[in-house]
């Protein structure tokens, strides 16, 4: 879930408050069977906790899995941390209420910037053996570029963290009528006790097992509708249908790119220069290989071929993820009933109302389960919504842990002290952590409206670092004090262009070249104009400086690094091979759903 | 990770085989009571086949990846 924000942050289909309004009633009763599927859950993740202990003695292990997860449990770890329970609800209601746009955000959104991060990226993060990207910045930049990304993510992170509880919470509550201290309490102390326990394996461990859990919970659903509908063929007859009728509002629910000729011709109001550029470059890159909360599940990796490895496998399953969340969603729209027989409607938030009868969008996949899920699989599938959220809260704190230790506390508080001191320092970091979260959840409780600023908070700091990094990473010339300009800048730029519109709302046609846009697509356009910022400061400032001798840049930069040289593979273990499977089908699934 | 460690394969075959146990159970007194829960395609009795399938995949990590063998 934790990935949705950094992501969402800047291009959410719908705010935190718009997400957890539901209607009054419990849309799910669980019998005996599914609270046995939950309770076994919880025991297993614990389980795995107290086990994992015994190998988490050394700052190594603590923080880093000890570098020796493969490329496969890398790889779910890497796109797991992204596959929230809220995650999942929100893009299923925006597939009801837009259609298949919203796949964008899981193919363009994601494929490219994850086979860059492996492919390109990965190498440098990888060889300097850096423990965290502010890390990187440490050593690209110096001292001032680090502590401006450690302080801003620590700070983001743990702010998100709350939000996100809370979130849950009130899912929970909605969904299963479940009490909000309930579930705030006993999902954190179960996170803080794994990861407590465990560090960075156990977080990645339970987020390999909470992706087998979705897919096991969730993917029952799409083949049901699928065979309820007659196949996709048969879904599109009954949609078209429906809209012929007028029983569903009119527009294009199963093209992608189609309807991205002008902003006035879709629902969101987004031009394709926006997807392209914005999401595509600026968001997706910013987020999947300058976000530590993924990068960190990478640099675990046992070896430099699966590090590349893992964003590759990551992708594949990225690619596929929209048939559990975009296609239930769109599978609504035909199939969904109300008590009566006829259509439902699912409607926006703010008509839904106690006694109103009416779900909101958001609802669209706890509806889909509790209609075709029977006892015991109503259970798992709830069991997976508990488990997105408990794995991106370990994400979250994990990441959190990592970044306080080495790149705040280490640097600047105790410099030289044992590794059982910073081991130590990580598990109380972790818990300090879920205990601010907390916190952040039960102030959250009494002002919801400052959920969508924690979400914009975030979205200010992802975009002007990956301008940043970029420029580092490949080009010899940038100096120290570029980076921390290039990043201050970037960040300063993105938070003016925010409060520009916030408070003009008339700005938005400058921000997004448009006055048909709507917020959206300023959440992508300013994340480009901050990338934009951030590269053009960090390349002025560098020329007015003195760059740092080519003998220091050995593993962090383009041109200045010896690359490692990989033993050879048969082409099926092959980094790149699998790579350009994985841009065929990219290219192929865009083809098809053009 | 070394061989002396229990991999996460093995964890994830020991849940996924229980919770196909029990909802391939379930599944299994639907049919024989001829009682199916209130769902849309109750008749094609996905527990049994679900719940049989995530069993089987459970059975097939935990017991390919159980403590003492090398496979990671």
């Amino acid at each position: 879930m934790q990935g949705l924000f950094p992501l969402a942050a800047a291009s959410w289909p719908h705010s935190l408050p718009a997400l957890i309004a539901f209607s009054a009633e419990p849309l799910v009763h669980l019998r005996s069977l599914d609270i046995l599927i939950i309770t076994l859950y919880f025991a297993m993740v614990l389980w795995i906790g107290f086990y994992l202990k015994r190998q988490s003695n050394t700052s190594e292990d603590f923080f880093m899995a000890g570098r020796e997860m493969t490329a496969w449990i890398a790889g779910l770890s890497f796109v797991s941390a992204n596959l929230g329970s809220l995650e999942l609800m929100g893009w299923a209601g925006a597939a009801y209420q837009y259609g298949i746009l919203a796949t964008h955000w899981y193919w363009v959104g994601a494929i490219p910037a994850m086979l860059f991060l492996g492919m390109v990226m990965m190498p440098f993060y990888y060889v300097c053996k850096t423990h965290s990207v502010p890390g990187y910045l440490k050593l690209r930049y110096g001292e001032g570029a680090r502590v401006v990304a450690a302080c801003s993510f620590a700070f983001m992170t743990v702010l998100m963290s709350g939000v996100n509880m809370f979130a849950m919470a009130e899912v929970m509550k909605v969904v299963l009528g479940w009490d909000l201290n309930f579930s705030i309490i006993v999902s954190s102390l179960a996170v803080a006790a794994y990861v407590a326990l465990g560090g960075l394996r156990s977080a990645i461990f339970n987020e390999v097992l909470q992706f087998m859990l979705i897919w096991g919970g969730a993917l029952l659903v799409p083949i049901l509708g699928l065979i309820e509908t007659g196949g996709w063929s048969g879904f599109k007859a009954r949609l078209e249908a429906n809209i012929a009728s007028g029983a569903t509002p009119a527009g294009d629910y199963t093209h992608l790119w189609r309807s991205l000729g002008h902003f006035a011709d879709n629902p969101m109001g987004i031009h394709w220069t926006g997807i392209v550029f914005g999401l595509g470059f600026a968001i997706s890159c910013g987020y999947w290989t300058t976000d530590f909360l993924v990068v960190q599940r990478v640099l675990a990796a046992n070896s430099l071929r699966s590090a590349r490895l893992a964003p590759v496998i990551g992708s594949f399953f990225k690619m596929a993820v929209p048939f559990i969340v975009i296609l239930p969603g769109l599978l609504g729209l035909v199939v969904l009933q109300n008590p009566d027989g006829s259509l439902m409607h699912l409607v926006g938030q703010n008509l839904v109302s106690p006694g109103s009868g009416l779900h909101s969008y958001n609802e669209v996949l706890p509806l889909m389960m509790v209609r075709y899920l029977a006892p015991g699989l109503l259970g798992l599938g709830i069991t997976a919504l508990i488990a997105g959220f408990m794995s991106g809260m370990a994400g979250n704190v994990s990441a959190f842990s990592a970044v306080w230790t080495y790149d705040i506390y280490q640097p600047l508080i105790v410099k030289n002290a044992r590794d059982e001191h910073y081991v130590s320092v990580g598990r109380w970091a972790t818990v300090l952590g879920v205990i601010v979260s907390i916190g952040t959840a039960y102030l959250v409780m009494n002002a919801q409206g400052i959920m969508d600023y924690v979400q914009a908070l975030f979205s200010f700091f992802i975009s002007p670092l990956l301008g940043v990094v970029l420029m580092g990473m490949f080009w010899k010339r940038a100096t120290r004090a570029a980076g921390f300009w290039g990043l201050l800048i970037g960040i300063l730029t993105s938070i003016g262009l925010w409060a520009w519109v916030y408070i003009n709302p008339a700005a938005l046609r400058y921000v997004a070249l448009s006055p048909d846009a709507k917020a959206m697509a300023e959440n992508m356009y300013r994340a480009l104009w901050s990338v934009l910022v951030s590269m053009l400061v960090t390349l002025v400032v560098s020329l007015f400086g003195k760059a740092r001798p080519v003998a220091e840049l050995d593993g962090l930069v383009y041109g200045a690094t010896k690359l490692p040289t990989e033993e050879p593979v048969p082409f099926y273990q092959n980094e790149w091979f699998w790579t350009a499977v994985a841009i065929a089908i990219f290219v192929a699934l865009n083809i098809y759903f053009w | 990770m070394h061989s002396s460690r229990v991999s996460i394969w093995f964890f994830i075959g020991i849940l996924l085989a229980v919770y196909g146990a029990l909802i391939a159970s379930y599944g299994c007194i639907e049919l024989a009571t001829k009682h199916s829960a209130h769902v849309v395609l109750a008749n094609l009795h996905a527990p049994v086949w679900w719940g049989g399938l995530l069993g089987i995949l459970g059975l097939f990590y935990a017991i390919k990846f159980r403590p003492g063998r090398s496979g990671k």
